[in-house]
């Protein structure tokens, strides 16, 4: 899949799993940092998002250096689908 | 300030307890287990649940065999894994105080988290179909379990079940406290149960705070919890009413206070739990020195240890007393471990004993202190604090002394 | 034990209670579920919370809000939740999660928001209170022994106000299960309780005891305890609701103790049959007294006198919890 559509799909899947309901996908910065600032995520939602690339990509990541990596921002996140497909 | 040489009016006494859990199924039991440095965690074997390999401090007892040692003929009742728990442990404790047929205005604070769970658990598939008996509907909530040990001991008044997750029977402890206090009752039966169930197990699974192979508490390589199942009950009573002869020591001091702070996690300074300690030693009217011995929540995850220790350090300064958490014996056993742990506390104020904390290997980098390691059985010891810390920033410290 | 202060009380209820209304006159058109009229949250929650709170969360910490507010912002010493089912709903979404999953890539939210002291951890964490906080969770009778627990705090120096609440939300699951179907309903009553009168005109908890499956002289015992001979009642509310089995235990209360000149009222075909419907009794028999009348739809038999000063709440769950209540005027 092409980045920007991957960005776009993250968008809408994190709409519904952090139940952002107020939120529209434009509404969301793919490079602003997904907590405390930006969102104001918290750490149940971290789980949340480790949970959703689980689920929606077959990705589980144990390690919590590397989940605070992939976790920065919606970009981060799309970067690390990418580098994950290519690899498979 | 509260210090009971001469009991007075104010004065709680105990003046009996009851324990079931991984451990055992007694207050003896229970100290030779501790006596022995011998853990309850095991594999799951009676709880049907694919998270079986993750070791549970689980009551090696089917509800079967729970119901034959309590001697009840079902006939066509049912009882949930956490009533009969919770019997088992008010039956011991109020055999414990027994007072002859001298008539005591008794109540009756139980506390639960997981209430009907394992029941609903097992017959889910009728449950959720509609199809289930109605008879057994009151069987589901959090109140089933109090009621079974009211019907069993006749009490009739001012019975209530405290849910406030992990410091639940701390704080019924607590408010049986008060109701003595106020002279509502004479004596009033204290504490809680919880069955091990799929429900809490995922639940904690899903947080991703289960050790997968034991707690090791205040260590540095700490990975999460290990949950169990059980049930603690004490009988609280006043100066007014005990028999000296079943006085086996006071509840001198006590704290319920909240973290306001997050919805499970507590602060990383510890300032709830320092609070919560504060509270109970201004309670009690002790000073930080006069504490023997601290029976920490001490549940193995990462934020819990380092907040407790914190806070442990705060309110403690450079007198650290022993601490240890005896989870790694029991397990985590949520509703039951504020009136577990106050039994612990209980036993090593009577036999002058430390238990250490299990697994422990490398003390935390954040922390001055670590954790009891050895058993000692001549620790002269005056007054114990116990910590139970919940979900929704619930704390609760307890000050036990001797009478 | 001294007695309690009713200071302001804050209700989401069937009725249009949320502002202050308690002329209880909402048309509920004989439906057999009774739903809470809800109100606009956003300003009573912060949105990070409006966004993983569940309805009874809502529920409870509007509730909440508005009682302060209707308090004039005064802020409690301590937050006392009684709650029969608790947070219901997210405790079958999560129970059923595991059940399809197979134990497997479960949400963790479910869970959170599944423990039964959420709603007064979150009130707690919303008005940044961070001292007593305990949840009661017996079924009938979960409202009454909190605020047992509440009187008991406030005869203690540290403890002047006390905001205390009954909390239940409809749940399906439970109502399909249920034998016999009274009017089912929901809401979540709070009040904030002080030690001292707020002045003129206040009305004061005197008493509130709970029982389990008592002796059937069990209201006689508790008045003579209370030294309130039952002739004093001015009037009595009864928790009534249309199951003949549940309503015949009421009547022989009637027969038997309640004095004849007495008023009765009935309230659960205004906010329908649930475990903390005692918070919408109490709720509505503190503005009575405030108004010096019960509202026209409450009213079983108006009372000879018209005085309205003593009132008793007698309130039972299935036969098995039964709780009363003194309430006094000024």
């Amino acid at each position: 899949m092409e980045k920007t559509a991957l960005v776009e799909q993250l968008k809408a899947q994190i709409i519904e799993a952090l139940l952002l309901e107020d939120l529209t996908p434009n509404d969301i910065d793919p490079a602003a940092p997904l907590f405390v600032e930006g969102l104001g995520l918290d750490s149940i939602d971290a789980l949340e998002l480790i949970l959703l690339l689980e689920k929606h990509y077959g990705i589980r990541v144990e390690d919590p250096k590397e989940r605070r990596e992939i976790l920065q921002s919606i970009n981060t996140m799309a970067d690390y689908i990418l580098k994950h497909e290519t690899e498979v | 300030m509260n210090d009971c040489q001469l009991p007075t009016e104010d004065c709680l006494l105990i003046t009996g307890v009851g324990i079931i859990s991984a451990l055992g199924r007694s207050v003896k039991e229970t100290l030779d287990a501790l006596r022995k440095q011998q853990s309850g965690l095991s594999p799951v074997t009676i709880l049907d649940t694919k998270l079986k390999h993750i070791p549970a401090g689980e009551v090696k007892y089917s509800d079967e065999e729970l119901l034959d040692q309590l001697g009840i003929s079902t006939g066509r009742d049912a009882y949930t894994r956490t009533a009969l728990l919770g019997l088992a442990a008010a039956e011991e404790a109020m055999r414990m105080s027994q007072s002859g047929g001298d008539k005591k205005r008794i109540s009756l604070v139980s506390s639960t988290t997981t209430g009907g769970m394992r029941f609903h658990e097992k017959n889910a598939r009728e449950i959720f179909s509609g199809t289930i008996d109605r008879k057994y509907i009151s069987l589901l909530d959090c109140a089933d379990a109090a009621q079974q040990i009211a019907q069993r001991f006749g009490i009739t008044e001012n019975i209530t079940t405290v849910s406030t997750a992990c410091s639940s029977s701390a704080n019924a402890i607590i408010v049986g406290a008060r109701m003595i206090k106020n002279g509502l009752a004479d004596k009033v039966l204290v504490g809680g149960t919880d069955a091990l169930t799929r429900f809490a197990l995922n639940g904690f699974n899903s947080l991703e705070i289960l050790s997968p192979d034991g707690c090791r508490p205040f260590d540095a390589r700490r990975n999460g919890v290990s949950l169990g199942e059980g049930a603690a009950y004490l009988v609280l009573e006043s100066a007014a009413t005990a028999r000296p002869e079943r006085i086996l020591c006071r509840l001198s001091g006590y704290a319920n206070t909240n973290e306001a702070y997050h919805q499970t996690a507590s602060s990383p300074g510890g300032e709830g739990a320092a609070h919560s300690i504060r509270q109970a030693l201004a309670s009690a009217g002790l000073r930080p020195e006069d504490i023997d011995y601290i029976n920490a929540h001490g549940t193995g995850t990462q934020i819990n240890d380092l907040s407790e220790g914190r806070a442990i350090e705060t309110v403690f300064g450079h007198h650290i007393p022993p601490v240890s958490s005896t989870k790694g014996y029991t397990g985590h056993t949520l509703a039951a471990a504020g009136a577990a742990e106050a039994v612990i506390s209980i036993l090593a104020l009577q036999h002058s004993m430390l238990f250490p904390n299990l697994r422990f290997t490398a003390p935390m980098p954040e922390l001055s202190f670590t954790p009891q390691t050895t058993l000692e059985e001549n620790a002269p010891l005056r007054h114990v604090l116990s910590n139970s810390f919940g979900f929704g920033g619930s704390n609760a410290s307890l000050i036990f002394s001797r009478p | 034990m001294m007695p309690a202060y009713i200071i302001s009380t804050g209700l989401i209820s069937p009725q249009r209670t949320f502002e202050n209304d308690f002329s209880c006159d909402a048309d509920t058109g004989g439906a057999p579920i009774l739903t809470a009229v809800e109100p606009d949250y956003r300003g009573l929650l912060h949105p990070v919370q409006l966004r993983r709170s569940s309805r009874i969360l809502k529920l409870g910490i509007g509730a909440a809000q508005r009682c302060i507010h209707n308090a004039g912002g005064r802020q409690p010493d301590a937050i006392i939740v009684g709650t029969g089912l608790a947070c219901v709903n997210d405790l079958e979404t999560f129970m059923k999660s595991i059940e399809e999953s197979g134990e497997q890539g479960l949400s963790a939210i479910p869970f959170i928001n599944s423990s039964h002291n959420t709603v007064a951890a979150q009130v707690a964490r919303t008005l940044q209170i961070q001292t007593y906080n305990n949840t009661h969770c017996h079924r009938g009778a979960s409202f009454e022994n909190a605020l047992l627990d509440t009187l008991m705090l406030l005869q203690e120096e540290e403890y002047k106000h006390v905001l205390v609440g009954g909390i239940d939300e409809f749940s399906m699951h439970y109502y399909r299960l249920l034998e016999e179907k009274p009017v089912a309903g929901e809401g979540a009553g709070f009040f904030l309780l002080s030690d001292t009168p707020p002045g003129n005109n206040s009305v004061k908890i005197s008493a509130v005891k709970t029982f389990y499956r008592p002796p059937e002289d069990f209201i006689a015992r508790f008045l003579e305890e209370q030294q309130l001979p039952a002739h004093q009642l001015d009037a009595v509310v009864l928790g009534i609701n249309g199951l003949p089995a549940d309503d015949a235990v009421y009547r022989r209360q009637i027969d038997t103790f309640f004095p004849p000149h007495a008023l009765l009222a009935a309230y659960k075909h205004l906010c329908g049959e649930y475990r903390t419907a005692g918070a919408f009794a109490l709720a509505l028999a503190t503005h009575a007294l405030w108004a010096g009348a019960f509202p026209a739809p409450s009213v079983l038999r108006p009372g000879a006198s018209g005085k309205l000063q003593k009132v008793l709440l007698y309130n039972h769950y299935q036969n098995c919890n039964h709780s009363l209540v003194v309430l006094e005027g000024g």
